[in-house]
This record gives structure tokens, sequence and C-alpha cells, in this order.
């Protein structure tokens, strides 16, 4: 009953993201400017630049998946699409985790994935060395479907919610926190020549543990969202 | 700790302007919070409704 | 024997509401009869301290706050957390009326902690794992109280408040640890937090008695904010205006 949800929800998410291509570039653009605003308010300088560049990826690829996030369930819950999935698998306990499950990954498929693809432009542009841009898409891949589940938490939260924009961002940001240390450390660790074996099992650590949690506690605020 | 005068307890061998900083300013808060929570339950208890107009 | 004892005779409203006025001015009372003992020891028996000078009595004010910022948040996690699972009114407004004062002393704790880290490390602000995950904590807060604050349906509010706060209190560790381990993580990072003196017994006694001061306190005024949340919901009940205004 819960894999018919879920890939419908799955489908029915990429095929209307595919039919408004600029609303889901949006992030990825959004990332883009972000990004180059330090070089352009800290100075060009490469060797701050280098030293910087893990956090400051890091934070715009958090930022840019808070804000692309917000939009998540608000769109179908104002046509009542929202409504329809929560009964599609009989009952809304039966529907909410597979609904939950399904737009965090659709989420991650559409922001997260292509924030991975991008990095390593944008590590360029830092003149961060090779093996750390390769630390950097790893850790962006380990760390993007963290920010994916918590981010629909927090829409699923925050729904129909004013100002909920804001809101989400100043809920889920602190939850994302742990990924933030890790993700940008293991970046750091590689290009300052130690090992990120430590950051990268810990991210891993959390992947799993979020996985396992953030679903249920979506699904928990989708039913008090729409009860 | 026997102070020698008031003003060698205010100064508090130096750091007066943190020690009095830290209990002054949290004072305030405590009383800020106090005042607020005292006030909205005097709010709370003036809006009520006339008499005979409970549904 | 064990069920003639009416245990949840005081989650109705109106016997809390009752209950709560009658103690409050004991808890005043007690709040202000601790501090002046604690704060008299603290400041009139407590020896000058050797490394620190008189820097060192912001610890009674600090870590009372700073235990009752971590405190208060649990207690507001569990009771919000009774309220969703029991759908048990009282139970919600109680944490409702924990998070203004919660935030409060987190942000006392970070204040006074900041002035005592001025004088003694040379420095208002450290990154390290404690003060940052103190600061986490104040933004846990203040998300908690933006939430329920943002949502017009009580009962919804209060759901998703609780979800939120049961949330926030499995990440502090998670916080504090990630942080700690950030900091072990990176070679050659930053200071790490002088410890604070080896408790000399007058010193620990002040720091007592104004932990338990800092109690009574948050008991008077949570006490207060419930019974000004049960009279804002309860507005149109026929009891509420048969009690005499307090």
């Amino acid at each position: 009953m819960t894999a018919p949800v879920f890939s419908a929800v799955l489908v029915r998410d990429l095929r209307l993201a595919a039919r408004r291509r600029v609303d889901a570039l949006l992030p990825l653009a959004f990332f883009a400017v972000a990004v180059s605003l330090f070089p352009l308010g800290v100075g060009p300088e490469p060797n701050t630049l280098r030293q910087i560049a893990p956090g400051v990826l890091w934070v715009c690829a958090l930022l840019a998946a808070m804000l692309s996030v917000t939009q998540l369930f608000a769109t179908d819950q104002a046509d009542g699409s929202l409504e329809q999935m929560m009964l599609a698998g009989g009952s809304a306990t039966a529907s909410a985790l597979p609904v939950a499950i399904a737009k965090a990954v659709a989420h991650w498929l559409l922001t997260g994935l292509p924030l991975v693809l991008i990095a390593p432009l944008f590590g360029v542009m830092f003149d961060l060395s090779g093996r750390s841009i390769g630390a950097l898409c790893a850790s962006l891949a380990l760390g993007t479907p963290i920010l994916s589940l918590l981010g629909s938490l927090g829409a699923a939260l925050t729904l129909g919610v004013r100002n909920g924009g804001v809101l989400l961002i100043l809920l889920i940001v602190p939850l994302c926190i742990p990924a933030l240390i890790f993700g940008s450390g293991a970046v750091s660790a590689v290009e300052s020549g130690s090992s990120a074996r430590g950051h990268f099992s810990l991210l891993g650590a959390l992947l799993i543990a979020t996985a396992l949690l953030a679903p249920l506690a979506t699904a928990a605020a989708l039913r008090i969202a729409t009860e | 700790m026997t102070w020698g005068s008031a003003s060698e307890f205010f100064a508090m061998g130096g750091y007066g302007f943190y020690v009095w900083g830290s209990f002054g300013v949290v004072a305030l808060c405590m009383a800020l919070d106090a005042l607020t929570a005292i006030k909205r339950h005097r709010d709370a208890r003036a809006a009520h409704p006339e008499p005979g107009e409970n549904s | 024997m064990l069920a003639d004892i009416r245990f949840f005779t005081f989650a109705s409203p109106p016997r809390f509401y009752a209950l709560a006025g009658r103690l409050i001015p004991w808890l005043w009372a007690a709040t202000a009869l601790l501090a002046i003992a604690g704060l008299y020891i603290g400041f009139f028996q407590a020896p000058t301290d050797a490394t620190q000078g008189d820097a060192y009595r912001i610890i009674f004010i600090h870590v009372p706050a700073a235990w009752m910022s971590m405190l208060l948040y649990m207690v507001m996690a569990f009771w919000a957390a009774i309220g969703w699972a029991f759908n048990a009114r009282l139970a919600a407004m109680v944490a409702r009326a924990i998070a203004p004062t919660g935030a409060m002393f987190t942000f006392a704790a970070l204040w006074s902690g900041a002035l005592w880290g001025k004088p003694t490390w040379g420095t208002w602000w450290v990154w390290d794992a404690r003060l940052t995950s103190e600061l986490i904590l104040l933004f846990l807060y203040l998300g908690y109280m933006a939430l329920v604050n943002a949502i017009d349906d009580t009962r919804r509010a209060d759901q998703a408040g609780a979800l939120l706060a049961v949330i926030g209190s499995v990440n502090v560790p998670i916080i504090y640890f990630s942080v700690k381990w950030w900091n072990t993580l990176h070679q050659g990072a930053t200071i790490s937090a002088t410890t604070a003196p080896k408790m000399v017994a007058t010193m620990l006694m002040a720091m007592l008695l104004m932990t338990l001061a800092c109690w009574a306190y948050a008991f008077a005024v949570v006490f207060t904010r419930t019974r000004a949340v049960i009279a804002e919901r309860e507005r149109d009940a026929k009891w509420l205006n048969e009690v005499v205004p307090s």
C-alpha cells in the first residue's frame, strides 16, 4: 500500500518540475548568486577564498535548500491535492509516511543532486584543489539528503502559516548545524592535508539517523497540518 | 569575605563592570519576564465577556 | 487504595488555576529568601578567587541560569509531548508558558558568560561546544515560540510545537557532541574553556542557593503565565468569570 503512494507522489512531483523547469532551477541560481557574493564582499585574495570556501559553499547550499523547500507542500495544499495524497493510501495514517518520504526524495533529486553536480564549478572559483573539490562533492552528496529530509519536516510543520518561509529557516537551520559542521569540516580537512575520514563517518551516521527518524516526524507533522 | 568599604564592594577588585553588568542585566531580564507574565494574566482576566454572553 | 488518589485532579484547568493562584505568593517569597541567602553568601562569605579575582562571582548567576535554560527546555518538551500524546489541554498550556522564561535564562547564561569570559579569557565569545550549543538552544526556544504563535488554530499550534520541542530535545545532545567533535577533529583549533576553580564550600553553597532561587522564580513566573494562558483560552468559560479576579 505504501509503495504505490510513494511512487505516485514522486513521479508527480518530478513531472510537475519538468513542466516548470525555470522554477526548478531557481534554487541553483540562488546558490550561484549567493556564492558569488563572497569573493565580491571579502576580496579576491586566493588564500582567503580557499580558507572560507568550504563554509561558504556549504552555507549557501543549506540556504538554497531551505528556500526551495518552503513550497514543498504549500502548492499542493492550496489546490487540494495534498488532501488527496493523504487519503491515497486509505487513511492519513497510512499515507503520511510515503508522502513524506516521496517529497523529500523529490526535493533532493531536484535541488540537492543538482547542487552536488554544479559544486565543482564553484570550487574552482574559490581556488580549491582537486581533492578538495572531490571532498566537497562527497560531503554535499551525503549532506544534501539530510537537508532535504529536515527541510521537508520544516515545510510540514509550517504548512499554511504566515511567513512560513522565514519561520522554516529559523526552525530548521539549528537542526542542520551538525551536517554543516561535518560537511564543511570534511572539505577543510582535505584542503589542509589531513584526513576527513572522521567527518565523513559522522556525516554518514547523521544521514542514516535522519533518514530513519525525519520521515516519521514529517509524517506526524503532515497529519497535524491536514487534520 | 569582608569588604573594606562600599566602594570596594562596587569595584569588585576592578571587575565591577563585568560583575554588575551581569547581575544587573539578568535582574532586569527576570523583572521583565515576571512583569510581562503578570500583565498578560491581568489583561486576560480583564477581557471577560459580559454576564449573559456565554454561548 | 492507590485508585482513591485522584492523580489527575490538577490536570483540570480550573483546579490548576486555583492551586497555582495560592502557590504563587509563596513561590515569590521562596525566591526572595533563597536569592538573598545565596547572594549574601556569594558576595560576603565566599572568598576572592586566586586566579580570577572577584570576577568569578558571576558564576552565581551564570551557572544557575545555564542549568535552568537546559532544565526548562526538557520540562517544556516533556509537557508539550504529554499534551500531544494524551490530548491534555493544560499540559500544552504549561509548555507554552515555559518557553519565554526558558529563553530568558538562555540569554542570561550567554550574556553573563560573555561578561565573565572577557576579563578571564580575554574574549567575549568563543565558538566552542558549550557556547555554540547554548546559542543554538536559544534559537530552539525562539523557534518554538515563533511556531506556536504563527499558527492560529490553537490545537494545531500546540501539536506542531510539541513535535518541534521533542525534535529539539533530541537534537541538543547531537549539537553539543557534533560541535565538540568538530573542535577535536580540527587539529589546532580553538581554546578550551577554562574550568571553574575547585569549589570552596561557601562558593558551592551560594551556587546551590541561587539555583534554587532561580527554580522557585521559574515556578512563580511559569505558573503566572500558565494562569494567563488559561484565562485567555477559557475566556468564555463560566468558571472563570466566577473566580475573583486576582
